[in-house]
């Protein structure tokens, strides 16, 4: 490869992983104005944005504490959900960097997205650069995503008047279709949900989230498609 | 959300993520347990999903709310962009309250 095309390679990247920062901030604005139609103060929101920085289990926490579930339940499912970070750790380590300072920040960028963007371009320097390229700008626009969307929950004032309450779980779903294309993702994700929402009247709020774990009984062998 | 449960999520994140890339490289989560913590992701947001569609303060949260997400879902399916579903949600259930539903 020359340098005039490998230039071109490095500038795609870029301007990829900006498009997928773009798409990413768009679901922060949605975070951060649940959140404050959530009763969440700015700087808890913006507090969560900056150090959890991972969308599924900041919206878990923010969701089973507006429901009126306890502390402990919001972190146990936020951290659940989180140890599919673990894997990803081990499959991009070579990536990240040898050294432990490239460790030690990178780590806060292993994020879902940045983890496909930079496997998809391999393992060598050119997938180095994608991870760090699109985890900087991830965070970024996360972020500020989230500034803008408690801005704009700040002056709904009354949310369930303009529906937010149904953008919640409708914007999570689509972000949860791509992993529905699987059987058993299918499968243990409708066992999930009815489990959690049979549950719900016997259960203390939160909890039935976490009881939709149980769904993972009919996860079966891999299926194929 | 409390500080010390924002703060003991974001560690206890941050200590998964970190512990990924200390561990030496022969290490591997087998497959088997990588499936699961992908299908115990799964479960978990569709539960959420569930929960936060159909209930509200532990009983039925009235219809209004499901019609939404039912439209958003489908306009997902549709591969709507997902600015578009999350208005097209959001719209249905406000006119639907407005017209009277709960």
């Amino acid at each position: 490869m020359d340098v005039g095309s490998s230039d071109r390679t490095l500038r795609e990247d870029a301007r990829d992983a900006l498009a997928l920062a773009v798409a990413v901030s768009v679901v922060a604005v949605s975070f951060g104005a649940l959140a404050t139609a959530a009763g969440l103060p700015l700087l808890i929101t913006m507090a969560m944005s900056l150090l959890v920085l991972a969308g599924g289990a900041q919206f878990l926490a923010v969701a089973i504490i507006a429901a009126g579930g306890g502390a402990v339940a919001a972190v146990a499912g936020g951290l659940l959900l989180n140890l599919r970070h673990l894997p990803y750790g081990l499959a991009v380590a070579d990536v990240v960097g040898d050294r432990w300072p490239a460790k030690v920040f990178g780590a806060h960028l292993l994020i879902d997205e940045v983890v496909a963007f930079s496997r998809a371009r391999g393992s060598g320097a050119r997938a180095r650069r994608a991870y760090w390229t699109s985890g900087i700008l991830l965070a970024t626009f996360w972020n500020a995503g989230t500034l803008l969307g408690v801005m704009a929950g700040s002056a709904i004032p009354d949310p369930s008047v303009f529906g937010v309450d149904a953008a919640f779980p409708a914007a999570l779903l689509a972000l949860l279709l791509p992993a529905l294309r699987q059987s058993d993702a299918r499968r243990v994700g409708l066992a999930s949900a009815v489990i959690a929402v049979a549950s719900t009247p016997f259960l203390a709020p939160g909890l039935p989230v976490l009881a939709g774990l149980l769904g993972l009984g009919v996860a079966g062998r891999r299926a194929s498609s | 959300m409390t500080w010390p449960a924002l703060l003991s999520l974001a560690a206890g994140t941050y200590l998964i993520r970190l512990l990924g890339l200390l561990l030496p490289g022969r290490v591997r989560v087998s497959a088997h347990v990588e499936r699961y913590f992908d299908l115990g992701a799964t479960a978990l947001l569709l539960a959420l999903v569930a929960v936060s569609t159909f209930t509200q303060d532990g009983g039925f949260a009235g219809w209004a709310r499901p019609l939404g997400v039912v439209v958003g879902a489908v306009a997902a399916w549709r591969r709507v962009p997902f600015v578009l579903v999350v208005i097209l949600a959001a719209g249905t259930t406000a006119l639907l309250r407005l017209a009277g539903l709960p």
